[in-house]
């Protein structure tokens, strides 16, 4: 009872929060209710029993992905109302694109409880008296040890590709050439000089 | 009253097609379109874990896992190309992109 409850609660709380996501006036506000939306989802993964999922998707979702998005929206200056110009024009064909779409969801969702798919084969069954986050990591550095890799090389790219396209070479700035700092030689910097009386010094 | 798969597979459903229609209706800012992918990137964890639970399989939760590293990337590179396109143009509605190309 208690377990549907907190269902109804979450998915209630996540589909609102999403749709006040893509209709919100404000960008700024936007981002708060996907945050919203993002803690909700969250406890409905909790209560299917994917704790680690869960903790990732409030770390990575909430912690870094939406920071950034807050970074970007509060970096950019955007005038609300141009934004919003054009909302209501598309608003019917993007009903109609999204009831089509839902349509065919749920026709999907029909035919697969009318049993067309044999949904016995397991691939890595669940263990039983092994926590949540035990059970993952075994799967996850073993038997998907090079997809896993493969992930770290997707954010290595993904960091390295974010750098390349946001840096700016900026004319008039006296930086430190760390280079030409270190070829520097004492018998090239200082020489000695002997000057005759009256004449001073060539510098 | 049980809560069984049907259900997660439902809210799922609503918060993609939610997504879908959030990538339409707004043409102008491009910042709500990567909010709203983020959305249908979201629908899929949750159809991937809540699948892992109900067949006892725990391959959904390590694929949730890659779609999530995906999703940050995507985040990183789009707000980056967001960036550098409102910095050359001052605007970021999406109907003038295709100027971009060339």
């Amino acid at each position: 009872m208690i377990q549907a409850i907190a269902f109804y609660l979450f998915a209630t709380i996540v589909i609102v929060s999403a749709a006040m996501t893509i209709s919100s006036r404000n960008p700024v506000h936007s981002v708060m209710w996907l945050i919203l939306a993002f803690f909700n989802a969250a406890g409905l993964m909790v209560l299917v029993g994917a704790e680690f999922i869960a903790m990732l998707l409030v770390i990575v979702y909430v912690g870094a992905v939406a920071v950034l998005f807050l970074f970007v929206v509060m970096m950019l200056d955007i005038q609300v109302a141009s934004v919003r110009a054009g909302f209501a024009r598309y608003l019917p064909v993007g009903l109609g694109l999204a009831a089509a779409l839902a349509a065919e969801i749920i026709i999907a969702v029909g035919a697969w409880s009318a049993g067309g798919i044999a949904l016995t084969r397991r691939i890595a069954p669940r263990p039983d008296a092994v926590p949540n986050i035990e059970a993952l990591g075994q799967l996850l550095y073993t038997r998907y040890l090079f997809l896993f890799e493969g992930a770290g090389l997707v954010l290595l790219t993904a960091m390295i590709g974010a750098i390349v396209l946001t840096l700016r070479e900026r004319g008039g700035v006296r930086g430190q050439n760390i280079s030409r700092q270190v070829k520097r030689r004492p018998q090239d910097a200082t020489r000695n000089v002997k000057p005759t009386i009256g004449q001073g010094v060539q510098l | 009253m049980t809560i069984g798969l049907i259900h997660y597979l439902v809210v799922a459903a609503i918060l993609f097609t939610m997504g879908v229609l959030g990538i339409f209706i707004n043409r102008k800012n491009l910042i709500v379109i990567l909010m709203a992918i983020e959305l249908i990137l979201l629908a899929v964890n949750i159809n991937l874990v809540a699948f892992s639970s109900y067949l006892n399989d725990m391959v959904g939760q390590v694929f949730a896992m890659f779609v999530l590293t995906v999703a940050a990337g995507e985040a990183a590179i789009g707000l980056a190309i967001l960036v550098i396109y409102f910095r050359g143009r001052g605007t970021i509605a999406v109907d003038d992109v295709n100027r971009m190309k060339g």
